[in-house]
């Protein structure tokens, strides 16, 4: 579904991702990589919020430098900071903008939004304060405000480093359960042993890509060498 | 307006967000078109006596004021030297009556509510007016405006806990390029979200 062709990425002449090429059709993919390596870059580029500097990236056929609303329809993000994008100060609100963005009834929303919340199991959070939220649950609160849009691909940035046992189970429960595909950076390895694929980055360049255990096991041991 | 809402399941909770704004408006106006001090005395009374159905304690009703207390000291004092002690208390009366009533529909609305209500007055003038929009720019700042306060307590403590003590230059240039940097998360967030920027689609 997404493709990047001889993709680079740029920061003032600095190179931060060079020469990927991919084709992502798998359902659940994750990436890892050491901090800086260009994860969230990467991720940045699936849905347009990042443009390529060399190259170009499609999803479903459509470039994201020529139509970023269009695919940013189909590719939620989850960032790796809740608190900027939780935008409104109670959570049912919070949870109501996007489905209002996408121009649906007015009346189907409320409905909308209380499954979302039970299928995280959620419920009582629903009117809250998002001010007022701890850390791991605003990081939840986030997740789902871009899960209930029902895009066909989810992104996520390091969705589960606020989070407890509890709500990382929930989490990956939830993910297993998603129709949708998924694309998670995390640094959390063990989430992505059920993964049906791993993209491991290093400086820049796409270092590894196969099967979780096997790509796990090198960035394992390439860490432990230096 | 800015989530000071505090439930007491009183009737005055229950009143619909537009009527009080109404009220509001309609008080404010009376306020400032009769100059009579027994007329305003009255109608302070009564605000402080809507606290009281509104199941609110005096601290409550103290705290509305506390933060206008100097400048009602102030305008107290000016106009005792400019005018006349009557008039003096007239405009005090005035403005903490203002005041009160104004804190007393806050304190009682829920802040979504009270923009549902705004929303619902843009009505008749959306033609020129982005309710959408303005809906939007007040909620980002019900939400944002606490979160900038505790990045302002954040990063007070940082320093010192670091032994840097009160300056307000060492204090104003982070939480500035925090907010800046906040600004640009949230733009790309409501980007993330659908939000439609005016239909142009940069
Ligand atoms: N807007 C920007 N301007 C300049 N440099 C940037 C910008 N965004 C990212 N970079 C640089 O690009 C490199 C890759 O950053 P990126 O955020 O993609 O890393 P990451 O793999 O997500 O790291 P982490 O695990 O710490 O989240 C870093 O060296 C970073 O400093
Ligand atoms: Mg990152």
């Amino acid at each position: 579904m997404i493709e990047l062709e001889n993709v680079s990425v740029r920061f003032e002449g600095r190179r931060v991702l060079q020469d990927l090429n991919l084709a992502l059709t798998e359902k659940r993919i994750g990436v890892i990589g050491l901090n800086g390596s260009g994860k969230s870059t990467f991720a940045r580029l699936l849905n347009g919020l990042q443009l390529p500097t060399e190259g170009a990236v499609t999803v479903g056929g459509m470039d994201t430098a020529k139509s970023g609303k269009d695919v940013r329809r189909q590719v939620g993000f989850v960032f790796q900071n809740p608190e900027n994008q939780i935008v409104y100060p109670i959570v049912r609100e919070d949870l109501a903008f996007g489905l209002k963005n996408l121009g649906l009834a007015k009346a189907d929303i409320p409905v909308q939004v209380e499954r979302a919340l039970e299928r995280f199991r959620l419920q009582h959070l629903i009117d809250r304060r998002t001010h007022e939220l701890s850390g791991g649950e605003k990081q939840m609160i986030a997740l789902i405000g871009v899960a209930v849009m029902n895009p066909r691909l989810i992104v996520m940035d390091e969705p589960t480093t606020l989070l407890d046992l509890r709500n990382k189970r929930r989490l990956m429960q939830a993910v297993s359960d998603m129709e949708q595909s998924v694309v998670m950076i995390t640094h959390d390895l063990d989430l992505l042993s059920a993964f049906d694929r791993v993209l491991c980055f290093h400086e820049g360049r796409l270092f590894d890509d196969g099967a979780p255990e096997a790509v796990i096991a090198r960035y394992q041991q390439v860490c432990e060498e230096c | 307006m800015l989530s000071t809402y505090q439930e007491t399941g009183s009737v005055l909770h229950g009143i619909r967000a537009g009527w009080k704004l109404l009220f509001l408006v309609v008080l404010g106006s009376a306020l400032f078109w009769f100059e009579r001090l027994d007329l305003i005395v009255v109608s302070l009374a009564c605000v402080m006596m809507l606290y009281r159905l509104a199941r609110f304690s005096l601290a409550t009703l103290w705290d509305q004021v506390r933060p206008a207390l100097l400048l009602l000291v102030i305008i107290f004092l000016a106009q005792i030297f400019l005018t006349s002690p009557e008039y003096a208390v007239l405009i005090v009366a005035r403005f903490a009556a203002l005041i009160l009533a104004a804190a007393l529909v806050t304190l009682t609305t829920p802040t979504s509510e009270m923009v549902a209500a705004i929303e619902a007055c843009l009505k008749p003038v959306r033609r020129w007016v982005p309710i959408e929009k303005v809906s939007l720019a007040l909620s980002l700042a019900i939400r944002f405006i606490p979160v900038i306060v505790s990045i302002t307590h954040e990063v007070r403590e940082a320093q010192r806990v670091r032994g840097l003590d009160r300056s307000l230059f060492a204090v104003a240039m982070p939480v500035i390029i925090r907010t800046l940097k906040m600004g640009d998360q949230i733009a790309e967030a409501l980007d993330a979200r659908s939000f439609e920027n005016s239909g142009d689609g940069k």
